[in-house]
Parts: C-alpha cells; sequence; structure tokens
C-alpha cells in the first residue's frame, strides 16, 4: 500500500515508474541519493542518474542544460540547499529560460529534526513563490505525492517539490481525486476555514476535531499548491466560514499565509490567523518539539480558531 | 586551413567586428570591450566549425552554442544577423524597449541563442547538462561555451568544470576569452586567475593556448578537440580586450563604455585590416 511507505520511497517508485514509459526522465542528486530515497533509481536506471557532488548551484545548472534538450529533470537535495543556496541559478537559467526542471526539496521547517537550524528552512516556499512561472507544491501524505508526480512531470513548468521525506500521517486513501493547483476541502465546516499544508493538514483535521466538541464547527481545506493558488477555493471557504486559519510548517511571512492573505485581501476580507513559524531560525529537536516550541501545533490551530472566530464581526 | 579559407574568414571578422561597433555605436553606450576580444573566436565557430544551420534553429542535431559571458550579447548578434537567423535590420534594435535582441543573450528573445546567460558563471552548468544529455541520446553534436575570464571568478565555474572532467565530457568545448580585464580593472589585480592553464589541467581538461585574435590557432585547436576523445577541452584565448576598436583597445575602462556617432562611424569607415 502506498500509504505504508515513506514519502521517499513514494518519490523514487513514481521515478522509476516514469522513466520505464518515457526516456527523458532524469534525475539529479547531490550527494543525498541515500538520504532522499533515489538509490533505487540509481540501481534501477543508472544511465539517466547523475549525482554531481556537493555542488547545488552546478547541479540546477546542468538540470536547466539537460531541458533544453527535452529531459525532464528532477534534482533533488534538502530544501535550504534546493533553494536559497541556488537562487539565482534557479531564477535565471531555469525559470526565466522557461525550462522545466523539477527542483525537490527535501526535509523542510520542522522535519530537519536534528539536522538543525542550518538545514531548518522556512522560508523556501516563499522564496520559490517569489519567482515568476515557478509551481510551489507541498504533498500531503504519500497517496497524494504518488498521483502527484506524473502531473508535475508534465506540466510544463519548472516546479519546486517540498517534499517531507519520512513516513506521513495518512490523509487521503485511493480515492483521492488529485489535480496540482486545485485545493481539497477534506471536511465542510461553517464559522472558520482551516488553509493548511503538508504535516499541518493531519493537525488541522484533529485541530477540527477538538473545535467540534467545543461547539466550533471548523471547514479544513488542504492548500498543496501555494503556487498557482487555488483563488476560487480561498474565496468561497472565506465566504462561507467568514473567518480563516492558515496552518503552515513555514515562516508565516511570504509563506501560505501571505498567499491566502494576498487572495482574501483583493476579494473577500475575513478575520484570518496565522499558525506557522514566526521570526524564529530552527534548531535541533524532535519535530513534537520543534512544533510546540514554534508553535505550530494542533493546540496552537485550536486556539488560533478561537480567535479568529471570535473577531467575526 | 587552406590560405583562402583563412583569409575569407579574417575578412569575415572583420566585417563582423565593424556590424557590432556599429551595433553598439547606434545604442552609443555598451560592453565594446569584451564584445570586440571574441569575435575571431565566434567567427571561427560559427562559420569554420559549428554544424549549425540557420535554417533550421532548432535542429536536434545541431552543436549548441552558449555564451556563457552574456554581455557579449552583440557579437553573437552580428553573426547570427550575417548568418540569416533574422533579419540584418534588427540590429539597430539593440537593447532598444521591446526588443529582442537584449543585451545579454536570451534563449527565449532571440533565434539561434541555445542558452539564456547573463548572470555569470551559469552556462558551463548548462553546457555540462547539455553534454550529458547528448551523449545520453547518442547525438553526436559538440557543446561550445564562451567564458569570460573576469567570470572565472564565479565559484559555479569551478563546481561545473571539475563535473565536466569527472565525466569526461569530451564533446565540451569551453573557450575562456581571456582578455585580462573585468569591469573595475584588471582580472590579475582584483582576483587573479594565473596559472590559469595549469588550473584547467589539474581539473582534468585538455587544454591548448592560443592567441584569440588568430583565427588558424583557434580553428586548430578546436580541430585538435573534436580529435580527441578523452577528456573536456578548454582553449584559452590570450585576446585584448576591445581589440580592433581604437577607441576601447588597451583602455581598461572599455567593459562597458559610451560610444559617440563619430567614435564608431570613423572604425565603420576604415578600410582594410584592423591591425
Amino acid at each position: 500500500m502506498t500509504d505504508e511507505l515513506e514519502m521517499r520511497q513514494v518519490y523514487c517508485a513514481k521515478l522509476i515508474e516514469l522513466s520505464k514509459a518515457d526516456e527523458n526522465i532524469v534525475v539529479l542528486e547531490a550527494d543525498l541519493m541515500s538520504a532522499n530515497g533515489t538509490k533505487n533509481f540509481f540501481k534501477e536506471v543508472p544511465e539517466k542518474a547523475f549525482n554531481v557532488g556537493i555542488a547545488e548551484a552546478n547541479m540546477i545548472g546542468v538540470a536547466a542544460g539537460m531541458a533544453t534538450f527535452g529531459k525532464i529533470p528532477f534534482a533533488a537535495t534538502f530544501a535550504p540547499f534546493a533553494t536559497r543556496r541556488c537562487y539565482d541559478q534557479i531564477a535565471i537559467s531555469v525559470a526565466y529560460s522557461k525550462l522545466p526542471v523539477k527542483i525537490v526539496g527535501t526535509d523542510p521547517g520542522v522535519c530537519a529534526e536534528v539536522n538543525g537550524g542550518t538545514h531548518m528552512s522556512f522560508e523556501d516556499m516563499g522564496i520559490m513563490r517569489g519567482i515568476c512561472d515557478m509551481v510551489c507544491f507541498e504533498p500531503t501524505d504519500a497517496t497524494m505525492m504518488s498521483k502527484a508526480m506524473k502531473q508535475i512531470a508534465y506540466n510544463g513548468k519548472p516546479t519546486y517539490v517540498r517534499l517531507f521525506r519520512k513516513k506521513a500521517e495518512k490523509v487521503f486513501d485511493d480515492s483521492l481525486d488529485f489535480q496540482l493547483g486545485k485545493a481539497i476541502e477534506i471536511k465542510d465546516g461553517k464559522d472558520v476555514t482551516l488553509f493548511a499544508s503538508g504535516i499541518m493538514v493531519d493537525r488541522a483535521i484533529k485541530a477540527s476535531e477538538l473545535l467540534a466538541s467545543d461547539g466550533i464547527s471548523a471547514k479544513v481545506v488542504n492548500i498543496h499548491t501555494w503556487k498557482p493558488i487555488d483563488e476560487e477555493a480561498i474565496i468561497s471557504s472565506a465566504k462561507a466560514t467568514g473567518a480563516v486559519v492558515v496552518c503552515e510548517n513555514h515562516s508565516i511571512r511570504n509563506g501560505l499565509s501571505s498567499a491566502v492573505s494576498e487572495v482574501l485581501v483583493q476579494n473577500f476580507p475575513v478575520p484570518a490567523e496565522f499558525v506557522g513559524i514566526n521570526e524564529r531560525f530552527g534548531e535541533v529537536g524532535k519535530n513534537a518539539y520543534l512544533s510546540e516550541k514554534f508553535g505550530i501545533t494542533t493546540e496552537d490551530i485550536v486556539k488560533a480558531a478561537k480567535k479568529a472566530v471570535s473577531r467575526k464581526g | 586551413m587552406e590560405n583562402k579559407e583563412l583569409s575569407s574568414l579574417t575578412e569575415k571578422a572583420r566585417q563582423i567586428r565593424k556590424d557590432a561597433i556599429e551595433m553598439i555605436g547606434r545604442f552609443g553606450v555598451g560592453h565594446i570591450g569584451g564584445v570586440m576580444s571574441i569575435i575571431e573566436a565566434l567567427t571561427t565557430i560559427y562559420y569554420y566549425s559549428a554544424n549549425i544551420d540557420p535554417k533550421v534553429p532548432r535542429a536536434q542535431g545541431r552543436d549548441r552554442i552558449i555564451m556563457s559571458k552574456g554581455h557579449a550579447g552583440p557579437a553573437v548578434y552580428s553573426i547570427l544577423s550575417d548568418l540569416g537567423y533574422f533579419d540584418k535590420s534588427l540590429n539597430s534594435t539593440l537593447n532598444q524597449n521591446g526588443t529582442s535582441l537584449p543585451s545579454h543573450c536570451d534563449m527565449n528573445k532571440t533565434v539561434g541563442i541555445d542558452m539564456t546567460a547573463g548572470s555569470l558563471g551559469q552556462g558551463l552548468s548548462a553546457g555540462i547538462g547539455m553534454a550529458l544529455a547528448a551523449k545520453l541520446d547518442k547525438n553526436p553534436c559538440n557543446i561550445y561555451v564562451v567564458l569570460g575570464d573576469g567570470e572565472s571568478q564565479e565559484g559555479q565555474v569551478w563546481e561545473a568544470s571539475m563535473l565536466a572532467g569527472s565525466k569526461k565530457l569530451s564533446n565540451l568545448i569551453v573557450l575562456l576569452d581571456s582578455n585580462r580585464l573585468q569591469l573595475d580593472g584588471y582580472v590579475e589585480d582584483i582576483n587573479g586567475l594565473e596559472p590559469i592553464t595549469d588550473k584547467w589541467r589539474a581539473f582534468n581538461f585538455f587544454v591548448q593556448d592560443v592567441d584569440g585574435h588568430n583565427i588558424e590557432e583557434i580553428a586548430n585547436a578546436i580541430d585538435n578537440a573534436k580529435a580527441q576523445n578523452e577528456k573536456p577541452n578548454m582553449i584559452v584565448l590570450r585576446t585584448i580586450k576591445g581589440k580592433g576598436a581604437s577607441f576601447a583597445e588597451g583602455i581598461s575602462a572599455c567593459h562597458s563604455m559610451a560610444i559617440s556617432e563619430e567614435m564608431w562611424r570613423k572604425e565603420v569607415c576604415k578600410e582594410g585590416k584592423n591591425d
């Protein structure tokens, strides 16, 4: 079963599957094939697998050059190195050049755990969504990742995938109708909408259950594609519930909170609360410890939802 | 190379140089220094060695040419328009609002440009990606990459060179325009590259060191490069920044300079050889 797998196992298995059907699928790593789970691809499809060594900027440029030959390169490394370390290469050699390179940043935010502050990217989606035409996607669980890979490969766009590489909490079953760019309503509600992404989706669902016991009906919407963002889903949810909470394992500045706010202020402003990283650098620790310290737990979502509801006119 | 071919290429370079001076001159300001220094090498690549067809600019089997020192765009545009990739009348639109000829090379704006460049240090990585893809596709094409010497101060160039050497990409022909000057002054005064041939040899390149204004030497070096199958190629072009434009040659501040009508018309009307 897909949902028994780690996200990186799904990533690798889908790459192998895609490469069997399409000779243009190529995989690049910068000395993290073991960490990112693509070792099997290197073993099974060695001629399409390129480990460039610890040189991320070059990896992005090499991927761009391959894309000019019609290749569909997937280049992965830890999220901070996949984004902020080679930002100009991504902006110019990939996006400005209109080359559909797929950049995969693993272990986002608190998921970097004991790799600590140097490896803990809270700004990766923010800087990537600032690049013109860049598609920014954060899968929720293994089922979604499995369904997303083909769409990512063939969307014809430079794309950033923010990938928690280990075992994600199961949210979806095989009946999931996944479309890149289309938000998913997981649970309907009428008092407040919880917009969530990545590891925060499971927490938002749990928060909605706690809120229900306090008499608050919360709608839960998974915004997996931060760009292009599903404006219609955001506006209709805000209209239906009159208040929103954005839940992200990322800085609220230029993160999903900003992206949702941009849509709301232009279309249908409602009280909004943000559960995300607020002006903090990361540090070593387990996910649960860091989530509590940085204020992104289920309980933080419950508190924020109550506050959002109380702010309604 | 036969004398007839050499004199024809020499004449072609003279004409391309004039076209480039006029193109930049008509706009009034531009990267004249690094455009002038690379004229002979580009003439040799486009008119002597590269397998290209202006009628099929996106042909799969064509050689790729990357101007990594992207600010030398006008040198490339002079050649592309001469070869018929686009109409020569476009040359007068250089850097004008809405132009398809920007100062730095852009693959999505200009027919015949194989890779966007301008943010220095990125072209060689793209060239390596192309060389790897070509090998994967069993496409016999060669990938030419023109690097600047100032540009070589970018760390990415050395990340890339390490990989090219490690992967033995013999279909990669890198030409280094060693004109010894960068925007702020002499390369060796600012952050020196020498001994540059030793550096590239140490990175497992097949290195040749030539007079970058001698078409015969450049052509021979490219022939030698194509004849060996063991290593990626580096051809160090010893050049003079501003070469052949009397108002720029030997002027340390010629990286980008203002050019009056009188200045460029005098050059364009010159008879005979530049030197």
